[in-house]
């Protein structure tokens, strides 16, 4: 589903060209469950940020569910975007004045969603989440679990391929962090692919697949038994 | 996004930022209360001259003695000669001319007024009863002078409001006498209270026959000749017969002066335009310090929320997308700010109404749509750049910000 081949990313710095990545070949099939790990800078977030189409390989193919979305203007990767990737972030990226119902329908929104449908998936995956009581709640209202759950919920209310989540329990305490990693899992047996940036190996082991990342190169690529 | 979807979401980031907000409307909004309430000065001004022009009469072609040259100097005053003057013969071979509907003659002096112990100045006109008609006067009571020969110096008289107040009081005035200089007239009537136009009061005068008043006087000259065109179109055809005629009358000589209303008219219709226009126009460099001031406000905004452009893109909203929103943002802060000034405007202008009352104050339709319209066109002018600034934000640079 996902499909690098050759993928490079350069950063210029100064007159200095920096390679974030080199030369990455990689394939992904639906529903799988990746970990990206490795040390800081060594490209893991980069990588991910290509495969969310929020930036651009210096060169290489990149193709998404067997279309070439490299070649693709602003406006369609957008789409693509819109419809087939979700993103978790490590500060949950909430909007704040918005409430936590606003919130999920974001993505219903800007898509163009007719009002009545959106209202029924936001109620769905609110009650889903158990955040029906705090569905009029502002983020500073509301815990971290709690926020992330709402940007959980707000990923997946496209119905998205695959996940994107980048350090999802980095600022949660150990029990709540279990509980988001429990929500995304859950996903992952829904059909929905999962990469996970992180730096804790522990969480890193959880997933089915994977990536060992070192300076810019996937050094190694390992599927756990199961 | 649908637009609906769009301006929910616009005015919801307003909202966000309340004070901002309020700041930025008040800004727009005293630009456009601005350009409608001196607009509105301005055209009071020219409506006002106006209606003292056409509360002299209307269709009136005026006669001056002499012939005024461009410089307003008579050549025959350097000369120590004065033009001939006109006299009651001019005034009644006005009538030959069929673009005329009537004439009365005009010939003004101050005269000591006494009634019993009182007394006082008063400036005396002489006319026939034509005047009434043609100058839009009202009676308070009694009689205007009668329709007699123009020759005949019946010793008659009409008081304005002011001098009957003044000379009379409360008294039965009809039929009293009155004494004018060394004569006596009697009162056969008042005239209702008129104010002042064009610089005459009638409620200071006392209006006698044309003869009476140049034996009063003891000269045969006119001060002016009056005359009331058939209609508007006959205002040209009236001035050209008048020139005609008193050249005739003249023995060929072009030394009277014909004015007529609509040029003085035309001449102060013009001054005032443009007066209100360049003031108008003062108001509008005041708008468009608003859309400067709305541009840096929504740059501010840009700057401030790059998190949430960043996540909007990371959503999947497509450049465009985000161009309007902030699009709609400036519009709908310069809707509501020129919705507002209006209100301003239109309050500040019957507040000035209630100071001067004499006044006609109103913002002409065109300055109340030109400022809404300006507001609204500066607002979204000055968006374009914030807007842009916002479409093309990198996600991973606007998100990694914290």
């Amino acid at each position: 589903m996902i499909e690098f081949t050759g993928v490079k990313r350069l950063f210029k710095v100064g007159d200095q060209e920096v390679a974030a990545l080199r030369d990455i070949n990689l394939e992904l099939v639906a529903g799988e469950y990746v970990s990206i790990m490795g040390p800081s800078g060594s490209g893991k977030s980069t990588l991910l940020n290509l495969i969310g189409l929020l930036d651009r390989p210096t060169s290489g193919i990149y193709r998404l569910d067997g279309l070439d979305v490299t070649t693709l203007d602003d406006e369609a990767q957008a789409r693509v975007r819109s419809e087939k990737i979700g993103f978790v972030f490590q500060f949950f990226h909430l909007v704040p004045r918005l409430t936590a119902t606003m919130n999920i329908e974001l993505p219903l929104l800007l898509a163009g969603v007719p009002p009545e449908e959106r209202k029924a998936r936001v109620t769905q995956l609110l009650k889903s989440y158990g955040l029906t009581d705090r569905a009029d709640h502002r983020p500073d209202q509301l815990s971290g679990g709690q926020r992330q759950r709402v940007a959980i919920a707000r990923a997946t209310s496209m119905h998205p391929l695959v996940l994107l989540a980048d350090e999802p329990t980095g600022n949660l305490d150990q029990t709540t962090g279990k509980e988001v990693m429990n929500l995304l899992e859950q996903l992952v047996t829904q059909g929905v692919a999962l990469i996970l940036v992180t730096h804790d190996p522990g969480l890193g082991a959880r997933a089915s697949r994977q990536l060992n990342m070192v300076d810019g190169q996937i050094v190694s690529d390992t599927r756990s038994g199961s | 996004m649908n637009p609906g979807d769009t301006l929910r979401f616009a005015s919801g980031s307003l909202r966000g930022a309340r004070t901002r907000t309020l700041l930025m409307m008040l800004a727009m909004s005293i630009g456009v209360a601005a350009v409608v309430i001196l607009t509105a000065l301005g055209e009071g001004a020219r409506r006002y001259v106006i209606g003292q022009f056409s509360s002299l009469g209307t269709n009136l072609v005026i006669v001056l003695p002499g012939r005024s040259e461009t410089a307003g100097v008579n050549p025959g005053m350097l000369l120590g000669q004065t033009a001939r003057d006109l006299v009651l013969d001019d005034a009644q071979a006005l009538l030959r001319s069929t673009a005329i509907r009537r004439i009365a003659p005009l010939s003004i002096g101050a005269a000591q007024a006494s009634h019993g112990s009182l007394n006082r100045e008063v400036v005396v006109m002489g006319t026939t009863a034509n005047m009434l008609a043609i100058r839009h006067m009202d009676m308070g009571q009694g009689q205007f002078l009668p329709q007699i020969d123009p020759r005949s110096a019946l010793p008659v008289c009409v008081l304005g409001a002011t001098i009957k107040k003044e000379l009379f009081g409360s008294e039965q005035v009809i039929g009293a006498w009155l004494r004018l200089g060394d004569r006596r007239f009697r009162v056969i009537g008042v005239l209702a209270k008129q104010g002042e136009s064009m610089g005459m009061n009638s409620d200071e005068l006392v209006i006698v026959p044309v003869a009476s008043a140049h034996m009063l006087f003891n000269t045969q000259a006119l001060f002016r000749i009056m005359i009331e065109a058939k209609n508007r179109d006959m205002i040209e055809p009236a001035k050209r017969d008048a020139e005609q005629i008193l050249m005739q009358q003249h023995g060929g000589e072009r030394d009277v002066t014909v004015i007529t209303q609509d040029a003085v008219l035309a001449t102060f219709d013009k001054i005032l335009r443009a007066l209100t226009l360049a003031v108008g126009g003062i108001a509008a460099i005041s708008l468009s310090v608003a859309g400067v001031l709305i541009m840096n406000v929504m740059l501010i905004a840009v700057a401030q929320r790059t998190q949430e452009i960043g996540l909007l893109k990371a959503l999947g909203a497509p450049p465009k997308q985000i161009r309007h929103l902030f699009f709609a943002e400036a519009a709908l802060l310069s809707a509501i700010g020129s919705v507002l000034g209006l209100v301003l405007g239109e309050i500040g202008t019957a507040i000035i109404g209630q100071i001067y009352p004499t006044l006609p104050v109103a913002a002409p339709w065109w300055a109340v749509l030109a400022a809404f319209g300006t507001a609204l066109g500066t607002g979204i002018l000055f968006s374009v750049m914030p807007a842009r600034r916002a479409a093309q934000l990198d996600p991973v640079m606007a998100l990694a910000k914290r």
